[in-house]
């Protein structure tokens, strides 16, 4: 095994081999999990039936309040009398036999004087013993409002049957030409799959860039380095440690990859399967259903080869680039207390590449987005983001060149630093310094 | 194919932005010898052993390793101790030495063969799965010195040798340093503490201000600076005169101090005192390797 090769296999075993990066592995996914099985579970949680009392004054709400699986309603024979002060007397006796039944709580529909409409809509209360879920408060409201509109629309003496027949709902679907097949897009999906590994590289940058830059100050401030630079030219260490850091990086996002997916899959198995197949047949579930299945074409027109393999060259070149830079900084300094003025510089370009790529959103091909996404220093979070939402080859061509070419040349400028920086001790650096380690010749 | 010399430096210049590191050095580090490169601290001597570690490169002049061009292979057959030294903490102690063994090109098997046997000799061998951060210092400098010489290498550099190392450990560390040495590696001591090296080594090369003083073998050195003093102790009264060519220095309590201006021939003396007092001791006093630096610093 040559000797770069040794230093990435030790730069790869350590960091895999430590308690943080099996911690982070399994957090991951596990939050990514979360994100998709969460949704399920409170899915899975309202589908527990909810006793709900109703005291309908009004008389008005028998048929529409319909109990369903998650919400039973059981109406209350509300007091006949003409005194309110009575009929609230009545209702407070209901609310203090709340707490005695296994009832979820108390629906209150006060008629007041005239049992006018507008008057009801402003006064309906709910009584509960904890708090009401929104799932529920919302599906009140929505059968509430239904109820009392198509009422208000009835008294004015509307055809309700009209009305029906008269609702549109528009979709406009946005077809991208290229070349002879016409692919039917989202341009909502594509921005936001586009963020997403847009701040994916952002994140992978900056957290494993810190981890070559503190590699480096522990192998300098460990005294380590001048021993090892005895056996290695300190351009194979520090290819070594990046590349190193780079599998680290990438078996990171592998694991998540495949443990989410093992996650989400086994959750939607388990809970897939307590569905009620009858349920899903429903008129509504079979809309659903159809929106779904547009989602899935949807997602199968997005060029999945094209955005993972940009997705990784994009990681790897910024990385490469960024994590070449914050080697040097580790280089030159003594601890990572006195990283701060030259982390700046670094810092300002990447976090200005993730607030100008959620600006190009609108203008994917103005020039600020074109010139961030060929500038390497930004290329690779702006680029990420075009190449989803749809870019010229030439483009994607001159950005990949250019990275290739900025990585070169940081590497080459961060290796000038870097082998004068890890045998500099107890010297404050300024630029000034850098510039001449930079010019010094062997 | 074996010159001579180890180590032949000629000519080499270095020099950082501010100032010059090193003049136009030349060495010859002869096979087999102690050498002692001495001199103070900012003298040019780490900025002299990095180039023969080819860490950095002379911006001219020459360096030959076993009369060949020093070049990358030849890291493999120098061991290095840095003054500046460490070891990874959160790192095995096998492990790494192991690690260090298979960057200077030794096979993971012959390495581990070879380490089990320091770590045998240096009585750590139950380390071997801890942690460096756990080690006492002691051991650490154990570790660090095996790691420095495990590869066998034909010559070694120490960079301040001694600096660092508890008095136990030193005596282990020189001990072992000498064993190396009759097997037949080269040993560089680097260092300003002149007196910490001066009886070990064979030859040295005083450096100053990034120029060698002078350089060569210990004995001729000091027969060079030979200045004919000699030391005696006696009872009895001394010659209240003495012949031309010899001159008394100083006297107190028994001890006197002589001049001789023909070194080669104390007898001399001793005839002239013995019929006045019984001499009970009577030395050359030869100058140590601090005295010649401070004299050939004066003298430059």
């Amino acid at each position: 095994m040559n000797k770069i090769g040794l230093i990435i296999r030790r730069e790869f075993l350590t960091r895999v081999r430590k308690k943080t990066f099996l911690i982070m592995t399994i957090i991951g996914p596990l939050l990514m999990g979360a994100l998709f099985v969460a949704p399920i579970l409170i899915a899975q949680q309202t589908s527990e039936t909810s006793v709900i009392q109703v005291l309908d004054e009004t008389g008005l709400f028998y048929q529409s309040l319909q109990s369903s699986d998650d919400i039973q309603y059981e109406f209350i024979e509300p007091l006949q009398s003409d005194d309110p002060d009575e009929r609230l007397e009545y209702l407070d006796k209901r609310k203090t036999e709340l707490n005695s039944e296994e009832i979820y709580a108390l629906l209150y529909i006060p008629c007041g004087y005239h049992c006018d409409l507008n008057y009801i809509e402003k006064s309906i209360q709910i009584f509960t013993e904890n708090t009401v879920s929104l799932g529920v408060k919302s599906k009140l409201q929505r059968t509430l409002e239904k109820e009392l509109e198509r009422l208000k629309l009835t008294r004015a003496g509307v055809n309700l049957e009209e009305i029906e027949s008269a609702k549109t709902s528009v979709t406009i679907s946005t077809i991208a030409l290229t070349g002879d097949e016409e692919v039917e897009q989202s341009s909502e999906l594509s921005t936001v799959v586009g963020l997403l590994a847009a701040f994916l590289i952002y994140l992978f940058i900056f957290l494993y860039g810190a981890q070559v830059m503190r590699g480096v100050i522990e192998e300098k401030s460990g005294k380590v380095v001048e021993v090892i630079v005895s056996s290695v030219r300190p351009f194979q260490l520090l290819m070594g440690k990046i590349v190193g850091v780079a599998l680290v990086g990438l078996a990171q996002f592998t694991l998540w990859v495949i443990l989410t997916t093992a996650i989400v899959s086994l959750a939607s198995a388990f809970f897939g399967s307590n569905l009620d197949p009858e349920a899903l047949s429903t008129a509504q579930n079979a809309a659903e259903t159809s929106e779904a299945l547009r989602f899935f074409n949807l997602l199968q027109s997005i060029n999945f080869p094209l955005i993972v393999g940009s997705f990784l060259f994009y990681f790897l070149g910024g990385y490469l680039m960024y994590g070449a830079l914050f080697a040097a900084i580790g280089s030159a300094v003594d601890s990572e207390a006195d990283t701060q003025q030259f982390m700046l510089p670094v810092t300002v370009p990447l976090i200005l590449a993730i607030i100008v790529g959620q600006t190009i959103i609108e203008q994917p091909d103005s020039a600020l987005a074109f010139w961030f996404s060929i500038i390497p220093l930004t290329s690779p979070v702006v680029m990420m983001i075009r190449v989803v939402m749809g870019v010229a080859p030439w483009e994607l061509a001159l950005s990949m060149i250019c990275l290739i070419g900025g990585f070169m040349g940081t590497v080459w400028l961060a290796s000038r630093v870097y082998r004068v920086g890890i045998l500099m001790h107890g010297k404050k650096v300024s630029y000034g310094e850098l510039w001449k380690w930079i010019k010094y010749k062997g | 194919m074996s010159s001579p010399a180890i180590l032949k430096i000629e000519d080499v210049t270095k020099a950082y932005a501010e100032h010059v590191a090193l003049d136009r050095v030349s060495l010859e580090i002869p096979r087999g010898s102690i050498y002692g490169l001495l001199g103070p601290n900012g003298a040019g001597k780490t900025s002299l052993i990095r180039i023969i570690n080819q860490i950095t490169a002379p911006d001219s002049g020459s360096v030959w390793f076993n009369g060949e061009p020093l070049a990358p292979r030849h890291v493999e057959k120098i061991g290095y101790l840095p003054e500046e030294r460490g070891l990874y903490k959160k790192m095995k102690v096998g492990e790494q030495a192991l690690y260090f063994a298979r960057l200077k090109g030794m096979s993971e098997k012959k390495a581990k063969k070879i380490l089990v046997e320091w770590f045998e000799r240096m009585e750590i061998q139950h380390w071997w799965d801890s942690k460096v951060e756990d080690l006492s210092k002691g051991m650490a400098q154990k570790v660090q010195f095996i790691i420095t010489v495990l590869h066998d290498p034909e010559l070694l550099i120490f960079d301040e040798p001694f600096s660092g190392f508890d008095p136990i450990n030193a005596n282990v560390v020189r001990d072992e340093i000498l064993r190396l040495r009759d097997l037949g590696s080269t040993i560089i001591f680097s260092t300003h503490r002149m007196e910490s090296v001066e009886e070990l080594c064979d030859h040295i090369a005083l450096i100053n201000k990034s120029k060698t003083l002078l350089e060569g073998n210990l004995e001729e050195i000091r027969s060079n600076y030979r200045t004919g003093v000699f030391e005696l102790a006696f009872t009895g009264k001394l010659p209240s005169s003495l012949p031309e060519g010899i001159e008394l220095v100083a006297e107190k309590e028994g001890l006197a101090t002589f001049k001789l201006d023909q070194p080669d021939s104390p007898n001399q003396l001793l005839n002239v005192l013995l019929p006045h007092a019984q001499i009970s001791g009577f030395r050359e006093v030869i100058p140590s390797v601090n005295d010649i630096f401070i004299e050939s610093v004066q003298n430059a």
